[in-house]
C-alpha cells in the first residue's frame, strides 16, 4: 500500500526531521520506491521462524552495578551547543 | 622503492631493522596526502602534528627495543572512529565540529601498538553509501580511471576515502567500517585488500553507531598479509561494548600461509544468475581454479535466501539507524538550529544536519518500527534474516570457506546511480548476506576489467574463522599475481 502525503508528513514528525511541503512529493516517491522493492518478503513463508535480533553468538553480559567512571562534567558539556554552569541549555519546555 | 610504495609488512621490517625512520617514512606520507588529497578528497581532517609525534615516538621505542607491533607504520582512520581531540565528523554537517573527549578501542589499540594517523578519511555521511557521493565533505575520486578516460570515478563507500587514500600510496593502511558491503565493495573497487571480521571481533565502542547488530571494524590495505597484521592489533575484547566477544585473538598473520591443500570451497549456485558481467564470472571461474590447483576441493553449496538478504537489510538497517540516530537532537553535542520549542528545535536541527540519504533511512526505519507496520515489516525482516543464517549454517557443514564475486560491477562514475536509491543499493548483493550472518568475510583484488579498472573476489568463513578466510584470500591473490596501480598515486 502506497505511502499517502499524510502519511510522509507523520513519519518525518515521528523522526522529528521538518520537511518542507515542496519536498514531500519526491519524498514520498523515493520511499514508495524503497518500500515497494523491499515487499518482495511478503512472498516467503516464515511461519513458525525464530526472527534473529542480531549476529552477536552470545547472551548478553551482566557487570556488577558499580560506578566505573564519573566526575568528568567538563569532557561531557565540552561539545554542548548552549549550556550553563553544569546543565545544558534547551528552549523553554513548560511555561 | 619508494616509501610510500612499501607493503606495511616491508616498512615494518625496514623500520625494525632501523634502515628508514618512522619519521622520514611518515613525512613521505604527509607530502603525498599534501600533494594528492586536493584531487582525491579521501581526506576530510589531515593530522600532520599527531603523525609527527607518533612518529618521534616509534623512533625513540625503536632505538629503546620497545617498539609496539605497528610502531612507525602510518595509516588512515575512518572518520567513523572517535579520536580524542581530533575532530570526527561521520562526513555529517550534524557532527561538522565535533571533537570527541574519549578514544574508540579500536584506535587506542592501533595507538597502543605504536602506529602513526595521518589523517581522518572520508565516508558516505554515517556510513551510509556505496559511492562516497552522501558525504557532507564532497564526493571522493577513485585513484583509478578507466583507460583512456579521465572521467572521476567513484571509490566505493561507506569507507571510500581509507579505499582512495591506501591505494594511492597516501597510507600503508586504514581503517574501516562494514555494515552491509563498506569495507569490502570499496576495497574491490580500488583494488586493494579489505577483511570485515565476525561480527563481535573488534569493539564498536567509539564508532559512530549506523546499524548496531550489523556494524563490524575492519582493516584495509594493499594485500592479505597487511590485513592481518592490523585485524591482529585491532581486535580483542572489550568489556565497552556488550556484544564484544570475550575470546582470544589468533596469530592472524602466521594464518595467511596455511595454505589451503584439503580445504573445501564452497560455491554458491544461486549467485551464478544471468545478469553477472562475463568479466566477473570469468574472475570467479579463474578464482576456482586457482584454489583447486592449490589443493582445495570446490563444492557446490546452496544459499537459498540470498536473493532476499538485500530487501531484508534495508528493513533492519534502516530501523535500528532510526533508532541510533535519535541522539542527535541538538541539545548535549553536534549542531543546533533553534526554533521557537523543543519539538521545533529538534526538527530544525535534523533538517540541517542531515542529507538526503540518511533522512531517506531514518524515515523507512520509522516507519517499519511504526505501530501497525511493524509485524509486516521488522519482525518479517528478522525472520528472513534467521533463514539466511540458516543456509550458511547449512553450507558450513559442507564447506570450509565460501567463494563469491565482491560486487556486481567495478567502480562506476561520479553522479551514476544517483537517480534511484534502489539502484545504489544493489551494490551489495554480494557482500550483505555474509553481514546479515555476523560472518568474517574479505575482498582481495584479482584483476582489471576490459576498461582497466580493478575487480575483487570475496571469501566468506565460519563465526571467529578469520584464519581459513586470509589463508584462502592468501592463495587467491598469490595466483592472481595482481600488480596494477591505479594512474593517480604518490610517486606515480
Amino acid at each position: 500500500m502506497p505511502l499517502a502525503p499524510a502519511t510522509v508528513r507523520r513519519i518525518a514528525h515521528l523522526a522529528r526531521i521538518h520537511i518542507a511541503d515542496d519536498d514531500i512529493p519526491r519524498l514520498q516517491g523515493e520511499l514508495n520506491g524503497i518500500l515497494g522493492w523491499v515487499e518482495q518478503l511478503a512472498a516467503l513463508d516464515v511461519e513458525g521462524v525464530q526472527p534473529l535480533t542480531g549476529a552477536a553468538r552470545m547472551a548478553l553480559r551482566l557487570r556488577d552495578d558499580a560506578v566505573t567512571e564519573g566526575g568528568i562534567p567538563e569532557k561531557i558539556l565540552a561539545n554542548a551547543p548552549e549550556r550553563a554552569g553544569d546543565y545544558f541549555v534547551v528552549p523553554k519546555v513548560v511555561e | 622503492m619508494s616509501l610510500t610504495d612499501l607493503t606495511l609488512a616491508d616498512a615494518r621490517e625496514l623500520l625494525a631493522r632501523r634502515e628508514i625512520s618512522a619519521r622520514e617514512l611518515s613525512e613521505a606520507h604527509l607530502e603525498a596526502i599534501e600533494k594528492l588529497n586536493p584531487r582525491l578528497n579521501a581526506f576530510i581532517t589531515v593530522t600532520p602534528e599527531l603523525a609527527l609525534a607518533q612518529a618521534e615516538a616509534a623512533d625513540r621505542a625503536y632505538a629503546a627495543g620497545e617498539a609496539g607491533p605497528l610502531a612507525g607504520l602510518p595509516l588512515a582512520i575512518k572518520d567513523l572512529f572517535c579520536t580524542e581531540g581530533v575532530r570526527t565528523t561521520a562526513a555529517s554537517l550534524m557532527l561538522e565540529n565535533f571533537v570527541p573527549p574519549y578514544e574508540s578501542t579500536v584506535t587506542a589499540r592501533l595507538r597502543a601498538a605504536g602506529a602513526v594517523f595521518v589523517g581522518k578519511t572520508n565516508l558516505d555521511e554515517f556510513a551510509m553509501g556505496s559511492s562516497n557521493m552522501t558525504s557532507a565533505f564532497g564526493a571522493v575520486a577513485n585513484p583509478w580511471t578507466r583507460a583512456g578516460d579521465a572521467a572521476a570515478l567513484v571509490p566505493g563507500g561507506s569507507s571510500g576515502g581509507s579505499a582512495a587514500a591506501v591505494a594511492a600510496r597516501l597510507a600503508l593502511g586504514a581503517t574501516g567500517t562494514d555494515t552491509g558491503g563498506s569495507i569490502r565493495q570499496p576495497a574491490s573497487f580500488c583494488g586493494i585488500a579489505g577483511m570485515k571480521p565476525t561480527y563481535g571481533r573488534c569493539s564498536r565502542f567509539g564508532i559512530i553507531a549506523f546499524a548496531s547488530s550489523l556494524d563490524q571494524a575492519g582493516p584495509m590495505a594493499r594485500n592479505v598479509e597487511d590485513c592481518a597484521i592490523l585485524l591482529t592489533a585491532m581486535a580483542g575484547f572489550d568489556p565497552k561494548d556488550s556484544t564484544s566477544a570475550d575470546r582470544p585473538v589468533p596469530d592472524f598473520h602466521a594464518a595467511c600461509t596455511r595454505g589451503v591443500t584439503g580445504l573445501r570451497i564452497g560455491v554458491p549456485k544461486e549467485y551464478a544468475a544471468p545478469g553477472m558481467p562475463d568479466e566477473i564470472a570469468a574472475l570467479w571461474q579463474a578464482g576456482r581454479d586457482w584454489l583447486r590447483a592449490a589443493g582445495a576441493e570446490l563444492v557446490e553449496i546452496s544459499l537459498p535466501h540470498s536473493e532476499y538478504a538485500l530487501a531484508t537489510y534495508y528493513i533492519v538497517a534502516p530501523a535500528e539507524c532510526s533508532s541510533n540516530l535519535a541522539r542527535y537532537d541538538g541539545v548535549r553535542f553536534g549542531r543546533r538550529e533553534d526554533g521557537a520549542d523543543l519539538i521545533e528545535m529538534y526538527e530544525r536541527t535534523r533538517a540541517a544536519g542531515f542529507g538526503a540519504e540518511v533522512k531517506r533511512r531514518i524515515l523507512i526505519g520509522t516507519y517499519v518500527l511504526s505501530a501497525g507496520y511493524y509485524d509486516a515489516y521488522y519482525l518479517r525482516a528478522q525472520k528472513v534474516r534467521s533463514l539466511i543464517l540458516g543456509d550458511f549454517t547449512a553450507a558450513f557443514a559442507r564447506c570450509d570457506a565460501i567463494l563469491t564475486p565482491t560486487a556486481p560491477s567495478a567502480a562506476f562514475a561520479q553522479g551514476e546511480k544517483m537517480d534511484d536509491p534502489v539502484k545504489m543499493y544493489l551494490n551489495d548483493i554480494y557482500t550483505v548476506p555474509a553481514s546479515l550472518a555476523g560472518l568474517p568475510a574479505m575482498s582481495v583484488p584479482v584483476g582489471l576489467n576490459q576498461e582497466g579498472l580493478p575487480l575483487g573476489l570475496q571469501v566468506i568463513g565460519r563465526p571467529f574463522d578469520e584464519e581459513t578466510v586470509f589463508a584462502v584470500a592468501d592463495k587467491i591473490e598469490k595466483a592472481a599475481g595482481f600488480s596494477a596501480r591505479p594512474a593517480l598515486r604518490a610517486g606515480g
